[in-house]
């Protein structure tokens, strides 16, 4: 099956389907802004924390371990990227396709194996 | 029960909650009827619809969207059911025959709730979130193949596009923990992206390895390349793995138990969205329930067959395969306590990402090998 790139008026469903879902929530949510109840209070306004007044603010510093997980995801979202289209051909291409695959993950899996070894994925 | 409502300034009328209700059961029975319509009469109708692009993608996206909010009254009903039933309860059981309208009741009560916005909080960001997370989960429904004629739109990159679209939602779970400036949301809004993203590279290759034995990114041609034998049967050694490691990682996507730690209850509150009430936490839950009913739809259409089956309707095919995944993700939920955060990183980078690699591979050599 050939693979062809898609023409503009392919995507007008998944731009018709965004609004309706946007307009979906809106709807939902102005509708429910209507019936409901608006007596604000500071003690109900303010933010949660057990029932305690609130010590401190919630935007400091936390665990950059975090960010070590979305750099390795980002590795391999594009590996992804790359690997789709080649699913949709490799067929064709035959056993060299493979094994350039092969290759690919593999160097990848080094790299896996590089966070691995250095104690990325460590939690403390 | 109401002394809540009746204390506030502005006090609720019987009138509005007769208004909610009667909407509700309209919107209902509308969409109920929908699958019964006599579709001969509408023809001319249906044919004109059909002529423009616009409307006819108008009429799918309204079909969706209305699936998609009123499969969340039978699911959250047949989840509490599930959950008595495990639990050695009975359920609810007051509202409707064995409770059956609780949902309905849970929703036209959630739409009379007050909006509380905190004053610390980002208000942009805190109105913003619902739309993120709601919005993609309804997206990825267009693409899901009731049947074959029966699906909102048959993209021809069905599969890339289900992946890319529901790792936006992460976006909206973010906006949520980080909006809301409440620690326990921050906290849960930064172990729902280390937690998404990690399970999200598992999915991406186990999703490959079923579209390079199909040859197809289209959900429909995946399920039609099945005619033979459901994928799960006709490559076991590589399939019965694949699709383990697909329902362990959707589980953790839908954040369910023994993933839940986005919003984990006994120590985060409710996570990342802590902070919100009313209508705006109801579409975190519808969410995260459509979430949960597409990772089972998805998981029939690309392990088990999608539609296909004999003597029965197809749409019952898909429905019923549907539910037999749905049931098997609820039994691990109400069975297996929450894992801690550490285990749940170790596990997914040093057990899953290495066994996907490997899966990719071998289905690699087993399809150029056909």
């Amino acid at each position: 099956m050939p693979v062809t790139a898609p023409s503009s008026s392919e995507y007008l469903p998944i731009i018709v389907f965004t609004l309706v879902g946007i307009g979906f929530v809106g709807a939902t949510l102005l509708f429910s802004r209507l019936i409901q109840p608006h007596a604000p209070s500071k003690a109900k306004n303010s933010t949660y924390e057990c029932g305690v007044a609130p010590t401190g603010n919630a935007w400091q510093q936390f665990n950059p371990h975090y960010y070590l997980f979305a750099l390795l995801f980002v590795v391999f979202d594009v590996e992804a990227a790359f690997l789709y289209p080649w699913a949709l051909a490799y067929r064709r291409v035959g056993m060299y396709a493979v094994g350039e695959m092969i290759l690919f993950v593999v160097l990848l899996g080094a790299g896996l194996v590089y966070a691995w070894r250095r104690g990325a994925l460590e939690w403390e | 029960m109401t002394s809540g409502i009746l204390r506030s300034r502005r006090p609720i009328r019987a009138a509005e909650v007769g208004l909610g209700i009667s909407i509700t059961v309209a919107i209902i029975a509308i969409a109920s009827a929908i699958p019964h319509l006599p579709w001969q009469l509408l023809k001319p109708l249906t044919s004109f619809v059909a002529r423009y692009p616009l409307l006819n993608a108008l009429a799918n996206a309204a079909m969706v969207a209305n699936f998609v909010a009123l499969q969340c009254l039978g699911f959250i009903w047949l989840e509490r059911k599930f959950a008595g039933w495990m639990q050695a309860r009975v359920g609810p059981m007051h509202v409707g025959w064995k409770g059956l309208l609780q949902t309905v009741a849970d929703a036209v009560k959630l739409l009379l709730k007050e909006d509380i916005v905190p004053t610390d909080a980002d208000k942009p960001l805190f109105a913003l979130a619902p739309y993120l997370v709601f919005v993609p989960s309804l997206l990825t429904f267009m693409v899901l193949p009731f049947t074959s004629a029966w699906v909102g739109y048959d993209l021809p990159l069905g599969a890339l596009f289900v992946l890319s679209i529901s790792t936006t939602s992460i976006l909206g779970v973010f906006a949520a923990g980080w909006g809301s400036n409440n620690k326990y949301s921050l906290l849960g809004g930064v172990r729902a992206i280390a937690q998404l993203l990690s399970y999200d590279v598992p999915l991406i290759l186990v999703m490959l390895s079923v579209v390079m034995l199909s040859g197809t990114m289209s959900l429909t041609g995946i399920v039609t390349q099945q005619e033979k034998l459901w994928n799960i049967a006709a490559h076991p050694l590589l399939m019965i793995p694949a699709f383990l490691i697909f329902l362990i990682c959707t589980l953790a996507e839908v954040n369910r138990a023994p993933f839940d730690l986005p919003e984990a209850e006994s120590e985060l509150v409710s996570g990342f969205h802590t902070e919100y009430s009313g209508m705006r936490f109801a579409f975190f839950f519808l969410a995260e329930f459509a979430n949960n009913f597409f990772s089972a739809g998805l998981a029939v259409t690309l392990f088990f067959g999608g539609w296909l089956g004999a003597g029965l309707p197809a749409a019952v095919w898909f429905t019923l395969k549907t539910l037999c995944v749905i049931f098997l993700m609820m039994w691990i939920r109400w069975t297996l306590p929450r894992l801690r955060i550490d285990q749940m990183m170790s596990f997914c980078w040093k057990v899953l990402v290495p066994a996907s690699m490997a899966l990719i591979c071998a289905a690699a050599i087993a399809g150029v090998s056909h």
